[in-house]
């Protein structure tokens, strides 16, 4: 195998995570976070070197980050909107929120804009059905939306 | 009478709360743990089933006779797992301890970890909780540096580690065994039962997994003990408190704290949440997240609580009340949630891997108006071919809301086939 993908931080990072686990295997959950913090999604190059790291055989790695729906398996936006449609979402308007990105960004749900900057996702519940509709940007939430809250956010992205 | 009623919880609900030193000062906090470490095990279970705390995650099971199921002696270490996945929709109540009062959390899991033997935790968190991970992990920090987490907790020689676990996106990761293969670092697929985890969970070793507003009942229960929780509750078997979540169409959709069997359907949504959006009348009321089978207008005077809403066919679950006005269809709604349900079973039992796949297909073309008049009978055979024929509840989950809605909703279904199209639409 060439020169190492992931950075020293991941590494030192797994170290210190690692006696917190009786096995190594399950360090690999943690392990596919850190590496999509760092590189933004996981590429087949990346999950082999995870795979390598933890020991075990690659298809491992893709059986189970192909499992979860975080885990990106192709590249995203540098914003990446992802909208809860669920129960509590679509009585408060979700349904809206989605469509009307889907014509502001003149993409589909699952796509990502030509320029790389917004990729939009349809959500499960997110757990915020208390302050619905409610979307996940990168890593935060945004709750109580709607269009017009919608639009200065977007607008005010870089 | 007229006393306030004191809440566990949600009074407590602001940043403010959140350093270790204001749990020390304003909650007693950590003083539970120090009391029960120097309980005997027997002690502190017998405490919890005094209480009369029930499992606030969904099933509802008492809470001290699941930790007496834990073998004394194991050849294998104990695992405490916190399931802070809250995945259910219509459930958002568990986020708000996690990021208000992560430290009654702690609290709470060293006590456990006490009782039942354990030395190692782990709180598995749903993956879209980002933020609240990162909380979780800095009350953590806190705890290890005044020396409450880490070797020979309070001097009494019991060692307690504790790790925040995140998953990474699938509800299903929110039933106990899928959870513990996610720990595991595998895919987050349901176990055949048994061996339940209590015999061999985390890592082969006997294993307690319980919801975060369960364990953060805890350290009240041993301050102020069990019988003072358990008349909390109004009803026999219901101690403490509940987070009611309610969501939907109501005017002040939030988090409500009240007696565990203290309250109606119909006082939530009219007394508390204010009423129906807009005024609107009210359509259909899923009390317990959207796996518990739906209720009409009528319906609503059921006590909220385990056994009256079981009584009527439905069920309390994690308290996540879904509430729908007559401005909604409740055909789009149940192909809503069916599609949930396709999209998250993971795909391990037949029934419900091609059975909610199809499900959502049959609903697709009545909302659309393409349904054919035998659609309704076919959708509830396949649905009755999905209940009870599955390793864990996600098949009855999907079922129970299909039958349910047919039941109480089958005009609305009816004027979608003849009419060709929805009426709404």
């Amino acid at each position: 195998m060439g020169k190492k993908i992931l950075s020293k931080k991941f590494y030192n990072a797994m170290l210190k995570l690692e006696p917190r686990y009786p096995t190594r295997v399950a360090l690999l959950l943690p392990a596919l976070h850190a590496a999509q913090d760092e590189l933004g999604w996981l590429s087949s190059e990346v999950m082999d070197e995870v795979a390598v790291f933890i020991g075990i055989h690659p298809a491992q790695v893709r059986e189970v980050a192909s499992f979860y729906t975080m885990y990106n398996l192709k590249p995203v936006g540098k914003y990446h909107l992802k909208f809860c449609t669920n129960v509590a979402c679509c009585l408060r308007g979700g349904d809206e929120l989605v469509e009307h990105c889907e014509k502001k960004l003149g993409i589909q749900c699952g796509q990502t804009t030509s320029d790389g900057k917004f990729t939009l996702m349809e959500e499960e519940c997110l757990g915020a059905c208390g302050t619905a509709p409610a979307m996940m940007l990168n890593q935060d939430y945004f709750e109580n939306l709607n269009i017009p809250k919608l639009d200065q956010l977007l607008d005010g992205l870089e | 009478m007229a006393k306030e009623l004191e809440t566990l919880f949600i009074q407590y609900f602001y940043k403010e709360a959140r350093p270790i030193d204001f749990y020390i000062k304003k909650m007693k906090g950590y003083t539970a743990s120090q009391a029960a470490l120097k309980m005997s095990q027997d002690d502190v279970i017998a405490e919890v089933k005094k209480s009369n705390l029930r499992g606030r995650g969904g099933a509802g099971f008492p809470t001290g006779m699941k930790w007496g199921f834990i073998p004394k002696v194991s050849e294998k270490p104990k695992y405490i797992v916190c399931n802070a996945d809250e995945s259910e929709p219509g459930t958002f109540k568990d986020r708000d301890i996690m990021r208000y009062i992560p430290h009654l959390l702690i609290d709470g899991m060293i006590v456990a970890g006490h009782a039942i033997g354990a030395q190692v935790g782990y709180i598995y968190i749903r993956g879209e909780y980002v933020r609240e991970a990162v909380l979780l992990n800095e009350a953590i920090e806190e705890a290890y540096a005044r020396g409450y987490l880490g070797k020979n907790i309070f001097g009494t020689g019991f060692h307690f580690d504790l790790t925040v676990h995140r998953g990474a996106g699938a509800y299903i990761c929110g039933e106990e065994t899928a959870l513990l293969n996610s720990l595991e670092g595998k895919r987050g697929e349901p176990r055949v039962k048994p061996p339940f985890p209590a015999q061999a969970g985390a890592f082969g070793g006997p294993t307690i997994v319980n919801n975060v507003e369960t364990l953060a009942s805890i350290p009240y229960i041993i301050n102020r003990g069990g019988e003072w929780f358990s008349k909390l509750g109004k009803l026999d078997k219901s101690g403490g408190t509940r987070l009611f979540c309610i969501s939907g169409h109501v005017k002040k959709p939030g988090l409500y704290e009240l007696p565990a069997g203290g309250v109606t359907l119909r006082q939530l949504i009219y007394d508390h949440a204010q009423g129906i959006l807009r005024d609107r009348k009210l359509k259909a009321v899923i009390p317990g997240g959207s796996s518990a089978p739906v209720l009409a207008p009528d319906e609503i005077d059921v006590v909220l609580d385990i056994e009256p809403l079981m009584k009527i066919g439905s069920m309390l679950g994690s308290a996540g009340v879904l509430v729908v006005s007559e401005e909604y269809c409740v055909v789009k709604l149940l192909r809503r949630i069916t599609k949930f349900y396709a999209h998250e079973s993971c795909g391990q039992c037949t029934p419900c891997r091609e059975g909610c796949q199809w499900m959502e297909d049959i609903l697709e073309r009545i909302e659309h108006g393409k349904g054919r008049e035998q659609d309704i009978s076919l959708l509830l055979d396949v649905a009755n071919n999905i209940n009870g024929r599955t390793l864990c509840a996600l098949g009855d989950a999907a079922a129970g809301p299909v039958t349910s809605f047919v039941k109480k909703f089958r005009a609305d279904f009816e004027v979608h086939i003849r009419g060709g199209k929805c009426p709404s639409a």
